[in-house]
């Protein structure tokens, strides 16, 4: 592999792992709170299809991101709603949330008169920055080039990296996950910080899914994600909870993601591997980044939130 | 009326769990600047007439003035900002923060934006004003018990409590460190502040209160100023009847060693060396008592015993015999028997029903089982005839048994354990959080197993316990043996001096 091959491999995995930055980042916030999500899936899908819809309609990509943020944040104010207020099993509300939102999301791609299906979107994110500046060899062209949700996604890990532990309500937030009748008894409100988290969580995911549908594959089909939002909940724990970790994470599977097709582009004998094989790699990546992670002694190192998955209920006695 | 030295008054309140009734018609007086002791047996309501005053839970009836005012708290953050505050039994810190953290989680003055700098430093100037030095960057999960509760208190003095609840703060302490707490409550009362002292234990409730209000039954009983009130008609008002808890009688029959603990070092959770090198030997017929301020390795020195945890080094000796690297179930089937603390974490399993609780160790073999085979019919009978003979009430068939109540549950295990004939009889605090009646029943049946010959290696936090069933003492601090005696020569003074790591000259 030469030099400009594995840039041109780095550069399109920061593109591929940019949806991965935003719903990892979410779900860890999320997480956090002690709340798992397994509906990610579900929210980044119906993200996909609403902000497709809102720049179909409007041919305005910022309205295609708010829209699907307030579609994300919905969709997750139902899994709050459920297992913060109903305290029903997370996983079973979380599970639920992936399986409506993926049914919901191609319902609506088909739905209507005119359906989304097929259509090509109005506006698309195109690459800014292509200045002299990227001719600074191989940061320059790492670097810039990129459209503007990239850089978004680098703004958002500062924002949420310097909230979670630099801030007052970063730390009731991490109190809250960590051990939530702790947080009560310090006049934290508990169930508050869960719903707000969630829905940021929420938001989060639904503009991942949004960067599917308006970036990488701009023609609106159904299921356009793959499986990202499964990979999301992965990369949380490579990241171990920590918002500046998920930005490599999710590049490395931005990598492996690309590896499949730069391999094919090198001739033979690589081109030789059964194309199957190598879109198996990112899922191969996350099991195998798993079992070095969570196995043996490191598992008590990775911090995850000591009240994850567990719903909080003041008079329990 | 309004008083305006009355900082809290409560009026007739109920509060029920699940239908039990826990506060039945309470009436309380808190004065401004003075130290309250509310007295009264496990399961009495002082915890929840706390709890209700501390905005955790709230009343089903009756009416609450604060400072003269009906007030409801509908969370523990209206009772803060009202300048109410609570030490709850189990800690309410978070244990991965730090303690300037632990100060300022959910604390409305702070801005947006914290430093940890200034946190500390506030932190240390509190703790040095109110006799209460604590390490500010110091992790939770790194602090003693001791260490802990004065974060807590911290906490409510960083905020500018006016009413502090300490429930049951001498529980986890050594005697030495109650005192210093006590200072501490009265310098409280001093400012003007008020202070409630939840406690069952008489001497304390008379040294440190001004007065004192005595729960039973989840109502009040009585109350009086602290210096006219006789220990005796306290005593009486809190548990109904005279009553006095059995104690070990002279034991003749103390006979062979039956356990030989030498030399033995088992980890900690978190990969230290928990227990290092400790050797003692419990004869048949004997009550060894442990003490040690909890986390000192009593936890891990029972594991390596019973065998959850393999010792590092050192061996167990059960009637000449290795037993050191076998696994729980070879121990048992040598006659190792386990209470542990926690009942329905490790001693039962909450799910099943109170005859396969009861089975539960007996069940590999022959009558309870016959191959792959169990035989429901022997679960029942002799689960229906300990039930009987061990006095486990409230049973319903074909429920759970974490439906009874503690003492029920202790009894239940108890019998489990006894009905295997053990010879060696490991307890970890079998009577905490029991009341009078439960603790009675316990007790005696500790005593009979040692009547029987069996070697009882009692492990506890609670010293009149201890020093009313062992035959001789040992104190662990920080995994080693601090000191051992004969009980007879052992008074909570002397033990709690060992407890907190005085040495002394090496006893017996």
């Amino acid at each position: 592999m030469n030099e400009s091959t594995l840039i041109l491999t780095l550069f399109a995995a920061i593109g591929l792992g940019t949806p991965l930055v935003f719903a990892t980042v979410g779900e860890i916030i999320t997480e956090r709170a002690g709340n798992l999500n397994l509906g990610v899936q579900g929210m980044m899908l119906v993200g996909a299809v609403a902000g497709f819809w809102a720049t179909f309609n409007t041919e305005n990509l910022l309205m295609g991101i708010i829209v699907a943020m307030i579609a994300g944040a919905a969709m997750s104010s139902i899994h709050a709603f459920a297992s913060v207020t109903l305290r029903v099993s997370q996983i079973v509300s979380g599970l639920a949330l992936t399986i409506f939102g993926t049914g919901l999301s191609s319902f609506l791609g088909e739905a209507g008169s005119e359906p989304l299906v097929g259509n090509p979107s109005k506006a698309v994110f195109e690459p800014i920055l292509e200045s002299g500046l990227a001719d600074i060899p191989v940061l320059g062209p790492l670097v810039f080039g990129h459209d503007i949700m990239v850089y978004v996604s680098w703004l958002t890990v500062a924002a949420a990296s310097f909230y979670v532990f630099r801030t007052r309500m970063g730390l009731s937030l991490r109190a809250v996950g960590e051990d939530p009748a702790s947080a009560e008894s310090a006049g934290v409100n508990v169930a508050r910080v869960r719903y707000v988290h969630i829905m940021i969580g929420g938001a989060l995911a639904g503009l991942g899914g949004a960067y599917y549908s308006l970036a990488l594959v701009p023609t609106w089909q159904n299921e356009p994600i793959g499986q990202a939002g499964w990979i999301s909940i992965a990369l949380v724990i490579l990241a171990s909870w920590r918002p500046s970790r998920a930005l490599f994470a999710a590049y490395l599977f931005g990598a492996a993601e690309r590896l499949g097709f730069t391999l094919q582009t090198l001739g033979e004998p690589w081109s030789n591997i059964p194309s199957n094989l190598l879109a198996m790699l990112p899922f191969l990546l996350a099991i195998i980044a798993m079992l070095l992670l969570t196995s043996g002694k490191r598992a008590k190192f990775l911090g995850a939130p000591a009240a994850l998955g567990l719903p909080y209920f003041r008079e329990q006695r | 009326m309004a008083d305006s030295t009355l900082a809290v008054e409560f009026r007739n309140i109920d509060k029920a769990f699940y239908g039990v009734k826990a506060n039945d018609n309470v009436d309380f007086q808190l004065r401004k600047g003075e130290v309250h002791a509310l007295l009264g047996e496990n399961g009495a309501g002082k915890s929840t007439l706390c709890s209700i005053l501390a905005g955790l839970y709230r009343p089903d009836a009756g009416e609450f003035l604060f400072e003269g005012q009906p007030t409801v708290f509908k969370t523990p953050k209206d009772a803060l900002a009202a300048g109410v505050g609570m030490v709850y039994q189990h800690f309410r810190l978070v244990s991965n923060l730090t303690v300037a953290e632990n100060l300022a989680l959910g604390h409305p003055k702070l801005g947006v934006n914290i430093s940890q700098a200034e946190l500390e430093e506030d932190a240390r100037q509190l703790g040095e004003e109110y006799g209460l030095p604590v390490d500010p960057a110091a992790r939770i999960w790194q602090l003693s018990v001791g260490e802990q509760q004065r974060v807590e208190i911290l906490k409510l003095l960083y905020r500018q409590a006016k009413i502090l609840i300490l429930d049951e703060p001498t529980a986890v302490l050594t005697p030495q460190e109650a005192q210093q707490l006590f200072k501490t409550m009265r310098q409280l009362a001093a400012e003007g502040r008020s202070v409630i002292f939840v406690s069952h234990k008489l001497h304390e409730v008379k040294q440190v209160s001004d007065r004192v209000t005595v729960l039973r039954d989840g109502t009040t009983v009585g109350g009086a100023d602290t210096a006219d009130a006789e220990p005796r008609d306290l005593a009486r008002m809190m548990v109904g009847r005279d009553l006095e808890l059995p104690t070990r009688d002279a034991n003749p029959d103390i006979g062979e060693a039956t356990l030989i603990v030498d030399d033995l070092r088992v980890a900690g959770d978190r990969g230290l060396e928990a227990v290092q090198g400790v050797s003692f030997e419990v004869h048949s017929g004997e009550v060894l008592g442990i003490s040690g301020v909890s986390g000192n390795g009593q936890r891990e020195l029972a594991y390596g015993i019973v065998g959850l945890r393999t010792p590092t080094s050192g061996t167990v000796t059960l009637d000449g015999e290795d037993v050191t690297a076998m696994n729980v179930a070879d121990k048992i089937d040598r006659g190792v028997a386990y209470v542990p603390q926690s009942r329905l974490g490790m001693g039962l399993a909450p799910g099943l029903t109170t005859e396969d609780n009861l089975g539960l160790k007996a069940y590999r073999k022959p009558p309870y089982s016959n191959g792959p085979m169990l035989a429901a019919s022997v679960f029942k009978e002799k689960g229906a005839e300990w039930i009987d003979r061990y006095d486990i009430r409230g049973v319903r068939p074909g429920l759970p048994i974490r439906l009874l109540s503690g003492g029920n549950l202790q009894k239940a295990l108890l019998a489990r354990e006894v009905e295997l004939n053990p010879k060696v009889l490991i307890a970890r605090s079998p009577t905490r959080g029991l009341d009078v009646g439960a603790t009675e029943a316990v007790r005696n049946l500790v005593l009979a197993e040692r009547a029987k010959g069996t070697a009882v290696l009692l492990i506890s936090e609670d010293l009149d316990e201890l020093l009313a069933l062992s035959d001789r003492v040992l104190v662990l601090y920080e995994g080693k043996v601090a000191g051992r005696m004969p009980a007879d020569e052992a008074t909570p003074e002397r033990l709690g001096l060992l407890m907190a790591g005085h040495k002394e000259e090496a006893g017996t």
